[in-house]
Formats: structure tokens, C-alpha cells, sequence
């Protein structure tokens, strides 16, 4: 049997204010997903609910990775457990390189139950290993030594999310606006890149405005989000039209949800 | 055995007297001890209304639970690791605690505890060219070289009289680090120096490192306390330190002070570097109750050039105060200072540097910096970056930051299976990095960064 991810019904506050609104859904691992809607309507929020964000409160549903409660655990558990998010905003640490970074990463996510300060896994296999990704993806192999995220481009960042995903080989992975901030050309190659890595191995939220990041990752299935809310999920033409018409007829037909994203991102700004 | 280390308390003229008549020094030397005594004698304790002194409170250092060390009993690192010695705890061998021990081949190595000398080695190859590694005590004797001592002193960087501290140390110094590297000679190998310290001791130090014109060397000097619960009876530490980087000379010089939580650690240190000399020095604070360290670079020559790192922890309720000084006596000259320092518990820092340019010291190029990183509510931190110019044609540049692991530097690496004590440690260790990047030698930058590792806890 497959790998399952089950999200039901769930309910997420930031700051008191509740902005997933019951969310279900159900992703099966090798199967890609779109996740598209406006700004506003909760589509990141769910993202970092799923990877266990602290100031991200669920206050009501589930989120089970096969039947395992994944609630209850802190967001290194869950990264152990197999799931993994490429961020919209990736997070620099100066003074950390890639390299070592992704090698302490790698040796807690490939061995769950390492206890800290256990060895981590052989530095020479590991940089070969690393090399031979960076290939893969044409990224510069001088990167490895860069601090992580420190002074990168946007996309270098989204490049070096994708090399993340691609070493660390989650179960599955959400993909957030990793087109934003980039141009045609970067757009292709990291979608190309996702196909590489993601294809049949991983189970692919995919949160995107766009289409072009769905070039080469046609999804299994497209949902959109309005409000808090999944109002409809259909298959890959669902994105198309979407992306065709926009969001307003979405919004004339889920007048409640539509009003209920705009006050929140009124009420933001 | 720990029972023949009589100790007198307190700082009393018989005392000294007795000390000078132990010692049986060179008349030039009893001169300037006994002059140093009567400026001891004379100033007060610093108080909170002297600028240097205002955040770094003195009130509960008790002189008289210390004293001069009287010089009887013959130690060895045998008897001290000895079982049945009262303070050291036999499955911990004394040099556990110093953390830098070099493992490659030395030009040589000088182990202290307090005055007395427990290994002296300098490889015959360096001998031979006329170098100069031992005891500064040993070094006045006549197998030393007493008369280019004696030169030096006459001349002296450090001012005895600056505070009481100093002029303690002038007057009852017992031992301390020699190296003079005589012209053109250029060695190899790092010298290492390490002096371990006995619980309740008073530990009073004076250091002379002279680099002749063209030559070069690296000196690893470390200080550290004996293994001891943390809650003994702490100890006095009072140091004079003077580096002399002659005409095209280079010097590496590492100094770490890995004392002790209990100890009260004083020290004055003065850096002279002549025209075309270079100078890396890389100061380590990890240890100490309270420290006030006074660090003090003089480019003299033009061309000269010092860069310093500074690498600090605190923790606990560990005080630690140091001042830096980068003064351009002449133009043409390059500074570049960065002291980088991390937080927790209850500590407190100061930092507080100075450039001072003279007049004539057109073109130079001072830079100074310090980084501070805070991992915990309750620990503090004084940055106090200066400048001091007078004059015109100059490139002076400073700052200052501090700041917290950031939440989401941590979250970010939690998603990636990082332990939330994994996260901090790391991000802790890339704010370093910077600084330990600087460092040269690859011993003294592991064992840096390691020794910064074991400390971290999570503190968010």
C-alpha cells in the first residue's frame, strides 16, 4: 500500500485569527496536486500548519501520515517522518554552508532515530552524492560551500529548496509559490527539476498561481482554495481554467468565502 | 603533595618581602618589583566612577582571600593528578582542561601550574638559531637571557601603574611566557604554552614575546584551571603581557582563557608592530567569573598591519569585560578587528573599542567590529564601539550588532530534521564562523569551535 497523507477537517489560527476553516484532503504518494487560489485564501497557511509551524494553531481536525497522528509531533519529528516543504521565503543562516547544512540534514532524516551528537553520515560519500544532485539539477557546484540561503538570488533560493527535496527524498513535499519571483527561463528549470526529482517518488502539493510550474508536473489533481476553504478540486483542466479565466467565477460562486479572504487580507494590510 | 603549597593570606609587605628573598632575582629586577609594590601599595581598587571600570563590578573581590604564592613545594604533573590530592580529582588528568594542546610536531612547549614548571621542551634545531622559549622566571637565570630581559623592561609597553592589578603583577609576577625569535629566523612549528591554575591560588603572570626583524613564528598560549568542582574557593589571576612584532616580522599569536568559573582574571596585553610586521592575534574568552582584559595593538611602522579575533562565551553568571585598542601611531597602516561573542544564562559582556589615530597618521586603514549574539532573556550586553581621529586622510570604519537566534532560522531547520538543540547549535556556530574562518591555524579554529559547541543549551 501506497503512503497516504490525510488532512480532514482542519482548522488553523494565526494570531487568534482563524484562517483554515476545515481543509480535507488526501494525497497519496506519487500522485502531484495542485493546491491554487487567490492571496489570501490560506494556501501557505496550510503549508506551514502541515510542517508544524509553532505559531500555526490547529484548532480543530486531523493531519495523519498513514494513520499516524502527526499533530502531536515537533516539526524535526515530522521532517523525519518524511515530510518536507520547499518555503515561499526560505530562511538564511549565515555562516552555515550548504554542504554541512544538508549533510546533518540528511543524516537525521535518512536515520530517525539518531540521538544528537551521533555521528553524522561519511563527509566524502555525502559531498559525492551532493555533486552528482547539483548536476542533475545544473546547479554551480560552488553553491555546496555557499551559507545557506545567505545573499542568495530568488532563484537560487527556489534552485536550493528543490536540491533540498532532492537529497533529503521526502514522502512527500509541498511546494510553495516556488515560481514567485522568477522569470520564464528559472520557471521551466525548476519545474523541470521537480519533475526529475518529485515524479512518482514523492506525493507533490503544489501551491502555485501560475501554470508554468505545472508544465512538466501535470497534476493528478487540482484544488482551490477560497476563504479557508477547499470549494472545488478537479482534474488537471481545473488548473487550466483557472489559469485561463482567473479567479471570478470561483468567487461569484462562493460569495461567503470570497468575502471571508478579503477581510483577512483587508484586515493584514 | 597539595598540603606543601603553604599559602599566607593576603598581600602583606612581610609577605612580599619574604617572596623577593625566595627569589633571589638580579638587582635591576628587585628594583623595579619593589617600585611596582609601593604603586600596588598605593592605588586604590578601581572604582564605578573610572570609565573603564563603570560596568564591571569589583564588590565582592576580596583581597584577602588570596595571597602572594609562597615557592616551597616541588610539583610535577605526577603528583598532581596523584590520588588522595585534595583538589584534583584523580580521573581527570590537569591537562584535561586545556583545550588547544597541539598535537603536531612543537618547536616547543612550556606547561605551568602557577609558578611552577611542569615540562619545558625547544627542539635543538631552534636552539641552535638562538631562540628563546622557556619560563620568564627561568629565563632572568643565567641560562636564560637576562640581559635582553633586562633591555625590554627598561622600556616597557605595559604600564604598571595603569591599575592595581597591574602593579600586583609587576611587583609579584612569578612566572609567565619568554619567546624571543632572534633575526631573519623563521619557524615552522607553533609554540604552545599552557599554565594551569590551583584553586585558590593567585596566579600573577608576566609575558615578553620579542619577534625580531624578518623573523617569524606562532604561539598558541592557553590558560586554564586545574579539574575542580566549580565551586571552589576560585583564584586570582594577574597578567602583564607584551608582544613586540619587529620590522617585517610576522607573528600568530593565540591567547585563550579558558579559566575557572571562579576566577578573577585580570589582564593587561600590548601588541607593538613595527613597519612592514604583521601580527594575527586571536584572543579566546571562554572562562572566568569576572575578566577585564585590556588589549592594546600599536602599529608603530608604516605598512605594519594587526588583525584581531576575538571569540567569547559566557554563560552562567560569567562577567566579562573586554577593551580593545587599535591605536595607528604612524600612517600607512592597516588594522581590522572582529570580536564576535555569544550569550547565555545570566551573563554580561562588554566590549568597548577603540581607534585612536595620531596626527601624523595619514592613510590609514582601521577597521573594528563586534557581533554579539544573545540566547537568553536574562543575559546582557555593552557594545561600545570608538573612534579617536586626529587625522584627515584616514579609512575608519566600525560597528556593532547584537542580536537572537531567530525563531525562524530554527523552525526552518527543524523542517529539514534538525533537533531544535541541533538548530540552535548550528546557527550559533555560523554566527562564529566568520571569526573562525580568520583563524589560520586549523587546531586552535576546531578546538574553538568545538569547545563553543559543548556549551550551547537550548535557550529560545
Amino acid at each position: 500500500m501506497s503512503d497516504v497523507l490525510r488532512i480532514e477537517d482542519l482548522h488553523v489560527s494565526v494570531g487568534g485569527k482563524l484562517i483554515l476553516r476545515g481543509v480535507s484532503l488526501e494525497i497519496r504518494r506519487g500522485e502531484i496536486h495542485a493546491l491554487m487560489g487567490p492571496n489570501g485564501s490560506g494556501k501557505s497557511t496550510l503549508g506551514m500548519a502541515i510542517m508544524g509551524h509553532p505559531a500555526y494553531e490547529v484548532t480543530e481536525g486531523r493531519i495523519e501520515l498513514n494513520g499516524q497522528d502527526i499533530l502531536s509531533m515537533d516539526p524535526h519529528e515530522r521532517a523525519r517522518a518524511g515530510l518536507f516543504m520547499a518555503f515561499q521565503r526560505p530562511v538564511a543562516i549565515p555562516g552555515v554552508k550548504m554542504v554541512d547544512f544538508l549533510r546533518h540534514a540528511a543524516t537525521n532524516i535518512r536515520r530517525p532515530d539518531r540521538k544528537e551528537g551521533e555521528e553524522l553520515l561519511p563527509l566524502r560519500e555525502f559531498r559525492k552524492e551532493l555533486r552528482a544532485k547539483m548536476e542533475q539539477l545544473r546547479i554551480d557546484p560552488e553553491f555546496a560551500r555557499r551559507y545557506v540561503n545567505d545573499g542568495f538570488s530568488g532563484g537560487e533560493m527556489k534552485r536550493a529548496e528543490i536540491l533540498q527535496m532532492a537529497i533529503l527524498r521526502p514522502k512527500f513535499a509541498i511546494l510553495d509559490e516556488t515560481d514567485s519571483g522568477l522569470d520564464v527561463d528559472a520557471v521551466r528549470l525548476a519545474s523541470q527539476s521537480i519533475a526529475e526529482i518529485g515524479r512518482r517518488e514523492i506525493g507533490l502539493l503544489i501551491i502555485t498561481h501560475h501554470e508554468r510550474l505545472l508544465e512538466y508536473n501535470r497534476p493528478d489533481f487540482t484544488h482551490v482554495m477560497l476563504g479557508g476553504r477547499i470549494v472545488e478540486s478537479g482534474g488537471p483542466e481545473l488548473a487550466e481554467r483557472l489559469h485561463r479565466e482567473g479567479y471570478d467565477s470561483i468567487r461569484a460562486s462562493y460569495p461567503e468565502a470570497a468575502a471571508y479572504g478579503d477581510s483577512l487580507v483587508k484586515s493584514a494590510s | 603533595m597539595t598540603q606543601d603549597l603553604t599559602y599566607t593570606r593576603g598581600f602583606t609587605p612581610q609577605n612580599f618581602e619574604h617572596f623577593l628573598t625566595k627569589r633571589a632575582e638580579p638587582e635591576w629586577l628587585v628594583g623595579q618589583r619593589v617600585a611596582a609594590w609601593r604603586v600596588f601599595e598605593r592605588l586604590p581598587l578601581p572604582s564605578p566612577q573610572q570609565e573603564d571600570w563603570r560596568r564591571t563590578d569589583l564588590r565582592l573581590f576580596k583581597w584577602n582571600a588570596f595571597s602572594l604564592p609562597e615557592r616551597e613545594a616541588e610539583v610535577s604533573l605526577e603528583s598532581l593528578s596523584a590520588e588522595g590530592s585534595e583538589f584534583v580529582d584523580p580521573a581527570m588528568p590537569l591537562l584535561d582542561h586545556v583545550l588547544l594542546r597541539q598535537d603536531g610536531s612543537l618547536a616547543g612547549e612550556v606547561l605551568f601550574c602557577g609558578d611552577r614548571t611542569l615540562k619545558h621542551t625547544l627542539s635543538d634545531r631552534w636552539e641552535r638559531r638562538g631562540v628563546h622559549f622557556q619560563p620568564l622566571d627561568q629565563a632572568i637565570g643565567s641560562r636564560g637571557a637576562p640581559s635582553l630581559i633586562e633591555k625590554y623592561f627598561a622600556d616597557a609597553l605595559v604600564d604598571f601603574s595603569r591599575d592595581k592589578f597591574s602593579a600586583l603583577a609587576a611587583a609579584a609576577w612569578a612566572t609567565g611566557v619568554f619567546l624571543y625569535v632572534p633575526r631573519n629566523v623563521r619557524v615552522e612549528e607553533p609554540f604552545y604554552a599552557a599554565s594551569v591554575m590551583l584553586p585558590g591560588s593567585s596566579d600573577l603572570t608576566r609575558s615578553l614575546i620579542i619577534l625580531e626583524e624578518n623573523s617569524e613564528a606562532t604561539l598558541v598560549v592557553e590558560t586554564a584551571s586545574s579539574p575542580v568542582v566549580k565551586v571552589g574557593p576560585g583564584g586570582l589571576h594577574c597578567g602583564l603581557t607584551e608582544v613586540r612584532v619587529g620590522p617585517g616580522a610576522r607573528l600568530r599569536l593565540v591567547t585563550l582563557q579558558n579559566w575557572d568559573q571562579n576566577v578573577w582574571h585580570f589582564a593587561q596585553q600590548r601588541a607593538q608592530v613595527a613597519e612592514q610586521a604583521s601580527l594575527q592575534w586571536t584572543v579566546g574568552a571562554l572562562g572566568a567569573r569576572l575578566a577585564k582584559v585590556d588589549q592594546h595593538v600599536l602599529l608603530t611602522g608604516p605598512d605594519a598591519q594587526a588583525e584581531v579575533n576575538g571569540v567569547m562565551f559566557a554563560e552562567a553568571r560569567q562577567h566579562l569585560a573586554y577593551h580593545t585598542r587599535q591605536h595607528h601611531q604612524v600612517g600607512h597602516t592597516k588594522s581590522d578587528l572582529l570580536y564576535k561573542a555569544a550569550l547565555q544564562d545570566q551573563s554580561h559582556l562588554v566590549w568597548r573599542g577603540m581607534i585612536r589615530v595620531d596626527q601624523d597618521a595619514q592613510k590609514t586603514d582601521a577597521y573594528q567590529r563586534n557581533d554579539n549574539l544573545i540566547l537568553s532573556d536574562h543575559a546582557r550586553v555593552d557594545s561600545i564601539p570608538g573612534l579617536e581621529i586626529r587625522a584627515h586622510d584616514v579609512r575608519c570604519t566600525h560597528g556593532a550588532t547584537t542580536g537572537r537566534v531567530d525563531d525562524e532560522q530554527v523552525f526552518y531547520a527543524a523542517t529539514r530534521g534538525l533537533t531544535p538543540n541541533e538548530a540552535v547549535q548550528v546557527v550559533v556556530l555560523g554566527f562564529f564562523q566568520q571569526v573562525l574562518d580568520r583563524i589560520t591555524i586549523d587546531s586552535v579554529r576546531e578546538a574553538l569551535s568545538a569547545a563553543i559547541t559543548r556549551r550551547i543549551r537550548r535557550c529560545l
